[in-house]
């Protein structure tokens, strides 16, 4: 139920939008996110955008893991 | 997938994990209330890699297994209404209430279908218009928006047949409460990912203000949770709580303004009912006056009687994190998935159905 | 001929008869079926494998195939799956009244094709026709019997520890495709269903190997259900390895959208096959080979420790029980 998964946006047409995951489509509502732009990453749960994802800090995160898991 | 297999790096997993190991000096205890996270724990196997110095806890996060059984009767009793659709989320269907189920009620005869948004609920509703649409709205602050937007559409277009069975229920409320009646003692939470992306950070300060210990909140893939737990193990052998971002490619701390104004919007803060713990005031929402045509239980007459709690089903007690499904005598005996006793062995996001599909050897 | 099925096609008058010699016996011609008489005659030696099958997928049509492909591959696949060379199909339609014409003609076409492409024959068959609303569109059962060359012995109780577990390649198109299709989950993937015929696949690994010691194919329930079953009738443990199991991203990603696990998904174009150990390289190779074999891939082993129950290694090196599935996660998927 919590289950929300990184989708990217592909087209938009006013609330509604078409994302793409993996080569698999779906039409989705970015009302609750109307900031989101073509080829921008949502997290998607229940046919609506909650989040435009961040990639600066999906990319910030991965080199935190990175680093922590080298220190001792 | 992007964004979420490298997330997922079993190489960092396991140096994250030898992290956690080398510095986790003291018995500690988390408690995750996201039910997203509880599958996810145990899917990957995270509290076997985990040192016996660490225990997991799960709150009541899952959105199915808090449903009161008086509000599920009440669907159920919706559901033998002439002319009524039921909607609803997947796995409220086969959760047992006081005599009987959605699912067994659809055998019956009754109109329920499952939907995975309600955007699908409003397409049935204009379907169907000599008939009623419920939607079974449950879920936390993640869900909600969507439930209000719906809402707005309905109205927006002219929809006068889709009605709410309103039983959201709220985050921070529960996580207070569960903190104040203090019957477990915690050393940190894994706050949840999703309800964070829409509410922010900031109503979790009152957690390190006010019991001293930490709130990381945290994404859903093994590297996120594993840095959750770091996060977590650091703020308490530095004996510095603080509320943080883990995941911070999902969550601002400011969170989703358009969907929190959707949400104010719509509905007012109300109490709820919560299975195992009862009323907790302002814990849950309620539809605001304006929008109270599309209440369901305004709509319809539904008699219900007193629920009647499962024989032994002890979900309440874990679901406050006092017992473990290991600690239920029904446990894999009488309460399976194909015979479910109660909603924490039918949901995916329940402890005991986590536990019976994942755990290892021991926890049979 | 009328451009809808009607009662009258499945009540044995001059409607029947049209249907009969118009639209199934050219598409299904062979000897056998075109004598037309009340039992299909012929002689098979040997030990016998026999089996039945109903199919009442929702929709019939879907990408990658179609419920008469999905019956013949079905019942092929059954018998192969015991070791058995398949021979001879029944085949019976109960068709919802209303039903285009052209529908079902397409549907006898697949089924054609699909024997033909098998080498099986269908030799006799009925035809029923009921009201609207007493059957969604079509029904096919089908019954099929196939010989067992003498010195093969596959069954479920017949894994080992020490045996490897091989499949023929992705696993969860065909459920995923059909699903695709529902009304109301709105998503849309390439995906197509695995459906296929898989009797000469099996031949190729009998080639290379005596020691193939099961066999089946995992439809409802998935890979996960067949695992159970192995080490259940074989009293054995089984341990997969979640990097090893193929899956489409496509239907990864349907997995995670709809809250599904793919080890669990139909499958109707795969089988899972348990061989001792030192044939299994071989195995591998001969499936590979196969036109149903591309992402062939050794998954997993059979163990002597917790028996009964199948383990899967995460990713991350933790373990976890793969269990029975619960209830109808997908209904009427074939």
């Amino acid at each position: 139920m919590c289950l929300a998964i990184p989708a990217r946006v592909t087209a938009i047409n006013g609330f509604q939008a078409e994302v793409e995951i993996d080569g698999l489509t779906r039409d989705i509502s970015i009302q609750l996110t109307p900031e989101a732009k073509v080829d921008d990453y949502v997290l998607l749960h229940t046919g609506y955008a909650i989040s435009v994802i961040d990639p600066t800090e999906a990319e910030e995160t991965l080199k935190l893991l990175r680093e922590i898991s080298e220190v001792y | 997938m992007k964004f979420t297999d490298e997330y997922r790096d079993p190489e960092l997993g396991r140096k994250l994990v030898d992290r956690i190991r080398r510095h986790s000096t003291r018995p500690i205890r988390f408690m995750e209330f996201c039910g997203g996270h509880t599958a996810a724990i145990f899917k990957n196997g995270i509290r076997q890699l985990l040192p016996d110095t660490i225990e997991m806890l799960s709150g009541p996060g899952c959105p199915v297994c808090v449903t009161a059984t008086a509000d599920l009767d009440k669907a159920i009793a919706l559901s033998h209404l002439p002319d009524v659709i039921i909607t609803s989320f997947g796995d409220m269907v086969r959760v047992p209430g006081s005599y009987s189920s959605l699912q067994t009620a659809r055998a019956q005869g009754a109109d329920i279908r499952v939907v995975y948004s309600t955007r699908d609920a409003l397409a049935i509703a204009r379907d169907n218009q000599d008939k009623s649409v419920v939607f079974i709205g449950i879920g936390f602050e993640t869900t909600a928006p969507a439930i209000a937007a719906s809402i707005l559409q309905a109205e927006q277009e002219g929809i006068n047949n889709y009605y709410l069975l309103c039983l959201h229920k709220l985050c921070p409320p529960i996580m207070k409460t569960l903190l104040y009646l203090g019957e477990v003692r915690l050393n940190g939470i894994v706050g949840p990912g999703h309800v964070s992306s829409i509410i922010g950070s900031h109503p979790y300060q009152f957690i390190p203000d006010e019991y001293h210990i930490g709130c990381v909140i945290s994404g859903f893939e093994p590297l996120d949770i594993l840095l959750t737990i770091d996060r977590l193990v650091t703020q308490v052998e530095d004996g510095q709580p603080g509320v943080e971002i883990a995941y911070r490619r999902g969550v601002k701390p400011e969170g989703n303004q358009p969907a929190l104004r959707l949400m104010e919007t719509v509905f007012e803060i109300a109490d709820a009912n919560w299975r195992g713990i009862g009323i907790v005031p302002a814990s849950g929402l309620r539809l605001q006056a304006k929008y109270r045509r599309f209440n369901a239980e305004g709509r319809f007459d539904i008699n219900t009687g007193t629920p009647h709690e499962p024989e032994g089903c002890i979900c309440g007690s874990i679901l406050r994190g006092v017992s473990t499904p290991l600690d239920c005598p029904l446990f894999g005996e009488t309460c399976t998935p194909e015979h479910p006793v109660g909603p924490c062995m039918v949901s995916a996001e329940g402890s005991c159905a986590t536990y019976y599909h994942y755990g290892d050897s021991n926890d049979r | 001929m009328t451009d809808r099925v009607l009662l009258a096609h499945g009540s044995g008058g001059k409607l029947s008869h049209d249907l009969i010699e118009q639209v199934l016996l050219p598409l299904l011609d062979n000897p056998i079926l075109n004598t037309l008489d009340d039992s299909a005659v012929f002689e098979l030696g040997g030990r016998l494998a026999f089996t039945t099958d109903s199919y009442t997928v929702n929709p019939i049509f879907f990408p990658g195939g179609d419920i008469g492909r999905l019956a013949v591959c079905g019942t092929v696949n059954d018998l192969s799956m015991s070791g058995a060379v398949p021979e001879y199909l029944s085949l019976s339609f109960i068709i919802e009244e209303g039903l285009p014409i052209a529908e079902l003609k397409q549907i006898v076409t697949s089924i054609g094709e699909t024997a033909a492409e098998s080498g099986v024959s269908i030799v006799t068959g009925d035809t029923k026709v009921v009201n609207q609303g007493a059957a969604d569109k079509l029904f096919i059962n089908t019954a099929g019997v196939g010989v067992i060359a003498s010195g093969v012995n596959i069954s479920a109780a017949y894994a080992r520890p020490g045996d490897k577990v091989i499949v023929n390649g992705n696993l969860g198109d065909h459920g995923i495709a059909v699903l695709s299709q529902r009304e109301g989950l709105n998503f849309r993937v390439t995906v197509k269903s695995d459906c296929a015929p898989l009797n000469h696949l099996v031949a190729d690994m009998l080639d290379v190997s005596a020691t193939i010691h099961c066999l089946r194919d995992p439809t409802r329930g998935g890979l996960a259900t067949t695992l159970n079953d192995f080490a259940q009738q074989s009293r054995v443990g089984i341990i997969i390895e979640e990097d090893r199991i193929p899956v489409d991203r496509a239907v990864l990603a349907a997995c995670e959208l709809l809250g599904f696990d793919p080890l669990y998904i139909a499958n109707e174009g795969k089988l899972v096959a348990v061989v001792a150990a030192t044939d299994a390289g071989a195995v591998l190779k001969a499936m590979s080979q196969n036109r149903y074999g591309a992402n062939a891939a050794i998954i997993g082993e059979v163990v002597a420790e917790h028996p009964g129950r199948v383990v899967m290694k995460t990713r991350l090196g933790a373990s976890r029980i793969v269990d029975m599935p619960v209830g109808e996660l997908l209904p009427r998927i074939c």
